[in-house]
């Protein structure tokens, strides 16, 4: 049996609140042992930030702000979507929630390049 | 049969409940104005009687025809065979994340099964020998339930939730909706068992709020808010406030 079409508004934002909480949760395990450095190791600490003059971390750090961004106002969405009563502008949300993503992550990798 | 004309290649899948059969292939003379249901009524009394399939209204009153149609739920009495054509085919199955009975029959019974685990039934406030209680039809608890009672029980957004498919449990959009009517109706009598069915294992808070309820249901309801409106009434029960 075919698949179900699921590309509609709604399902499309479930799916990216759900990889983009997914990518966060990956990412933070490595976020705090870095961070951790900062105690333990500095020296390896000052090495590992020196990486962040790259082009392709750049383009990473990008990524991760897209994705806290993205699971943030996804987030909102769900908690209006939820617990206000609006029922005909859902999509309608679930697209400005992306739209302000994207603002907000491109802004960022403007000022960083 | 006359077999001369434009022809839709339809491919059935066939089988009963031991899983997913073979899929038979056939060749139906296309018309215009044809619905899905009329390809399989006449895939049943042209080509092969032995079809499995079952329909009752033919006019989207009934919700005893939905199945899926090229991997949509739809209800095949109202979709019309030039809407889903693909490459002038068209692949039928019965309704996703049920049991199957025979080919395109999908057996309801854990679809209903739930509607009773959520409540979703009439709790009476009053018997015939009372007087008909007056009922405003602008009052706002009125109108919110009054949004979702064209529901005709086709399972189509059941069929069309990826919650329901991946947890048995799951009571599902339409048992929800049902619920969320009734819990707006003033003349239900059990609103906080209503609260208590559909805040159990499997109820409202399953709800991963994907929408394809919504985007489905062939009479434009809209589950999803009203499952929404259940997570609310619930949340406010807990903090003491609201009904039931």
């Amino acid at each position: 049996m075919k698949a179900i079409p699921r590309a509609h508004p709604l399902w499309l934002a479930y799916i990216l609140h759900r990889l983009s909480g997914l990518g966060l949760a990956l990412f933070l395990p490595a976020h705090f042992y870095v961070l951790s450095l900062a105690l333990t190791d500095t020296a390896r600490l000052d090495a590992f930030l020196r990486l962040t003059d790259y082009p392709l971390v750049k383009l990473a750090e990008f990524g991760l702000v897209f994705l806290l961004a993205v699971h943030f106002f996804g987030g909102l969405r769900l908690m209006a979507l939820e617990w206000l009563p609006w029922s005909a502008a859902q999509k309608t949300w679930a697209a400005a929630s992306l739209a302000g993503a994207f603002l907000i992550s491109t802004t960022f990798l403007l000022r960083a390049i | 049969m006359s077999t001369k004309g434009p022809q839709v290649t339809v491919t059935v899948q066939r089988g009963g409940p031991e899983g997913p059969g073979r899929k038979q292939q056939f060749q139906v003379p296309a018309y215009g104005s044809q619905t899905v249901l009329d390809v399989v009524s006449w895939i049943q009394q042209n080509a092969d009687p032995t079809l499995t399939y079952r329909f009752a209204c033919r006019v989207g009153m009934c919700g005893s025809c939905a199945m899926m149609v090229n991997g949509v739920p739809r209800w095949t009495c109202r979709t019309h065979v030039s809407k889903v054509l693909q490459d002038g085919a068209m692949e039928l199955a019965p309704l996703r994340s049920l049991p199957v009975i025979k080919d395109l029959a999908a057996d309801m019974d854990p679809f209903f099964d739930k509607w009773v685990s959520a409540e979703a039934l009439h709790h009476p406030t009053a018997s015939r020998d009372d007087p008909i209680a007056p009922i405003d039809p602008d009052a706002p608890e009125r109108v919110t339930a009054s949004a979702g009672i064209e529901c005709i029980n086709c399972a189509v957004c059941y069929a069309a939730c990826d919650t329901v498919a991946n947890n048995p449990d799951y009571l599902g959009p339409a048992a929800l909706q049902r619920a969320w009517t009734l819990y707006n109706d003033s003349r239900d009598g059990a609103h906080g068992a209503i609260l208590d069915a559909v805040t159990g294992t499997g109820g409202c808070q399953s709800c991963h709020s994907m929408g394809s309820c919504t985007a489905y249901c062939p009479n434009g309801l809209d589950p999803l808010s009203a499952i929404a409106g259940l997570k609310r009434a619930a949340t406010r029960r807990f903090f003491g406030k609201g009904k039931g």
